[in-house]
């Protein structure tokens, strides 16, 4: 196999290399999918497979439709047509918290907190619901030690626990980085989706977020759209290639390094 | 909206070290907040042995009506990011399903003390809630304000229809002496009605505070940060903003049946758009963005409403400058004045505020004399020209069309702004020295 193969066989082959090795529908599948916004095709027919506990980065030039596709994958829009499966389950056209709630949770590429509330209380937000904090009045909140356990450990976790008590809008733009990617893992969904997690840091921001992802990634599939290449290829399994709406390559980030098409369509005009 | 909330509340019990120390800080914690709850009710319960007027009495029973309806409007504004140009409809609705229970309780003799009365108005609000809340909370931001007003039109104008229930322009009344009496209360005397009122009052305050502290209370202020991002942690904004909106139609419907009991009428007026304002603006003026800042902006303005329109004619005026001056110079309200000055009271800070603060007053003495006197020349010259340019304020009677009273007017004006310009910036170096203070002990960023 090698990667200059279409996108679509190579797909077909993670799925069956998949289906051999675990005998379980991967954490995520993408088939066919389209998405127009009036006559303009920003998605033009993805096919995608993630496996379970895979590490998978898609990158691509601006404007390739990636944060479009997060947003279709993660139910923030609906998608014109074609299908995705989330543990072999379709969650096709259902809403955000619906596809929240069956373990799979995303984080922004623009910093989307709750800029008036405390670090504390931003974690414990993302704790609730999978801690059957529901939509209760009637219960309080302040001495569920369930939640203050698990919200106690992620702020450990993302190192903002001496934070946790100011706004969340206060903090630097790397700790509300952070704080992004904790609200993104407090839930413990299983599938986490990342859209460019380091982008606007520094490269030793970008060296602790890199470390903080790897972490929090263990035992969980990750699916992350990134522009940083050294963090790309240090950090995933697989890549896939998404130009114009249509992934044009998928593979190891060896197989990528060496593609003759990638290099053309996208690494040749980021090469610095 | 972001204005509202800008200042707006880091909850103020934040459980700090939940895992370091949990038993000795809820403990504590406990200890702290009970306090708050009895002073709360020792103050209910004595204000009447303090103000003793008939004239007090009845301020005070407005003002207990007033704070829970202002919370319960917070529920929606302060908490969950919703402005309500409607929420009077919820209160109205309690106060006539309060009163026509009443004359039924009255009409079959049934065994009914009126205390009980403003849970009818509750249900009714609640249910009401639930009904027109289905529609109006599929939408947030400006749709939803515009719905909630579209709304408030329908009922206003159906209780000119329906009037067998409405009771048309004079409404409907009721004696509520003659329900069950408790020991010997009839509750006829204000005095006993304020007691009604006030326990409402406490019950209801109690009650709403916790609902903040609740999965529920804390993904309301979610949502009214960033309600797309409450998706992604799998809640549905839309579900938050109905139960608020219904527990909000819970409370203002109490409040209702409390205002019914209080003045022994239901009409028209109680849910119309005079009332919705009121509460907008009694919640704004106290502060949306703290739980306590409505309870000040009720008592506020109720005093205001009651007090200022016996003085001038052209109360509603000042009223409304005050509103805007809050909007403009202390989004965060009364509310967010005093907690702004939280921080540098723990860093012991507060004493270099003291200059520049005591400086203040004299531009803000002369500004306000300014103001009023050119509001009450004015006035008194447009709206009151056939009694002739003679007038009288604080004792004083003078020609408000002669030169000397505008020479006044503007001097006094122009010195206040003059030394205010002086005055305000001996009172931000206070403030930056003070600040500087709690920053270096960590007590603010």
């Amino acid at each position: 196999m090698t990667a200059t193969t279409s996108a679509a066989p190579m797909s077909a082959a993670t799925t069956d290399r998949t289906a051999v090795a675990n005998a379980v529908p991967p954490a995520l599948e993408i088939r066919g999918l389209k998405k127009n916004f009036g006559p303009a095709e920003i998605i033009r027919g993805v096919d995608l497979s993630v496996a379970r506990g895979e590490r998978h980065a898609v990158i691509g030039p601006n404007g390739a439709g990636k944060s479009t596709l997060f947003n279709l994958i993660s139910g923030l829009i609906v998608p014109t047509s074609g299908d995705i499966r989330l543990h072999g389950e379709s969650v096709n056209g259902k809403p955000a918290y619906q596809i929240n709630r069956r373990g799979l949770s995303r984080s922004f590429q623009v910093t989307n907190i709750f800029a008036n509330m405390s670090v504390w209380e931003n974690v414990r937000c993302a704790v609730l619901w999978p801690r059957g904090g529901r939509y209760a009045f009637w219960r309080g909140v302040d001495n569920n030690a369930d939640v203050a356990a698990r919200t106690h450990q992620v702020l450990t976790e993302i190192n903002l626990l001496s934070r946790k008590d100011i706004p969340a809008g206060v903090l630097t733009y790397a700790e509300q980085r952070a704080l992004e990617i904790g609200i993104t893992m407090a839930g413990g969904a299983d599938v986490i989706l990342l859209d460019e997690p380091t982008a606007g840091m520094s490269k030793a921001e970008t060296e602790r977020a890199v470390e903080l992802i790897r972490r929090i990634s263990e035992g969980r599939t990750l699916l992350i759209v990134e522009h940083d290449m050294s963090v790309v290829f240090g950090l995933a399994d697989r890549i896939s290639v998404l130009v114009y709406g249509e992934i044009i390559a998928s593979g190891t980030p060896t197989e990528i390094r060496n593609s003759a098409k990638v290099k053309e369509a996208y690494l040749g005009e980021e090469a610095h | 909206m972001s204005e509202i909330i800008s200042h707006s509340a880091v909850a103020p019990a934040t459980p700090s070290a939940p895992i370091a120390q949990p038993s000795a800080q809820s403990a504590l914690g406990r200890i702290g907040s009970y306090g708050l709850w009895i002073g709360l009710a020792a103050i209910l319960l004595t204000a009447p042995l303090v103000f003793r007027s008939g004239t007090a009495l009845t301020v005070m029973s407005l003002m207990g009506i007033m704070i829970i309806f202002a919370l319960s409007y917070n529920m929606l504004l302060g908490q969950t990011g919703m402005l309500s140009f409607g929420h009077a409809v919820y209160f109205g609705l309690g106060a006539y399903f309060t009163i026509h229970a009443m004359n039924a309780v009255i009409d079959s003799k049934l065994a009914i003390p009126v205390v009980v009365m403003p849970l009818i108005g509750g249900v009714a609000g609640l249910v009401f809630a639930m009904l027109f809340g289905w529609v109006s909370t599929k939408r947030s931001g400006t749709a939803f304000s515009m719905i909630s007003l579209g709304l408030a039109e329908l009922v206003g104008s159906s209780s000119l229809i329906l009037r067998s229930f409405f009771g048309g322009e004079e409404g409907v009344s009721t004696n509520r002496a003659k329900l069950l009496r408790i020991f010997d209360w009839n509750f006829g005397p204000q005095v006993q009605v304020y007691y009604l009122i006030a326990g409402w009052c406490l019950l209801c305050i109690v009650l709403m505070y916790a609902l903040t502290r609740t999965p529920f209370g804390r993904m309301c202020n979610a949502v009214r940060d960033n309600a797309e991002r409450t998706q992604f942690v799998g809640y549905n904004p839309r579900v938050v903003r109905y139960i608020a909106f219904s527990l909000a139609g819970l409370f203002a419907g109490i409040a209702g049946g409390l205002a019914t009991i209080n003045f022994e009428l239901a009409n028209a007026a109680l849910f119309g758009a005079t009332q919705s304002g009121n509460v907008l603006l009694a919640t704004y003026i106290g502060g949306a963005g703290f739980f306590f800042g409505p309870i000040l902006g009720a008592v506020l303005v109720t005093f205001l409403q009651n007090m200022l329109s016996d003085v001038t004619e052209v109360w509603q005026l000042y009223f409304g400058l005050m509103f805007i001056a809050t909007v403009m110079y202390a989004p965060g309200g009364l509310a967010g004045l005093i907690m702004m000055h939280r921080p540098l009271w723990r860093a012991g800070a507060i004493a270099k505020l003291l200059p520049g603060y005591l400086l203040m007053i004299v531009p803000a003495a002369l500004v306000a004399v300014g103001a009023i006197l050119l509001i009450e020349m004015i006035t008194h010259l447009s709206v009151k020209a056939a009694e002739g340019p003679v007038m009288k304020m604080a004792g004083i009677t003078f020609n408000a069309a002669g030169v000397p009273a505008w020479s006044l007017c503007i001097g006094t004006l122009a010195a206040g702004v003059l030394i205010w310009r002086f005055a305000s910036g001996v009172a931000a170096r206070g403030w930056d020295d003070a600040r500087a203070v709690a920053r270096e002990k960590g007590l603010t960023v």
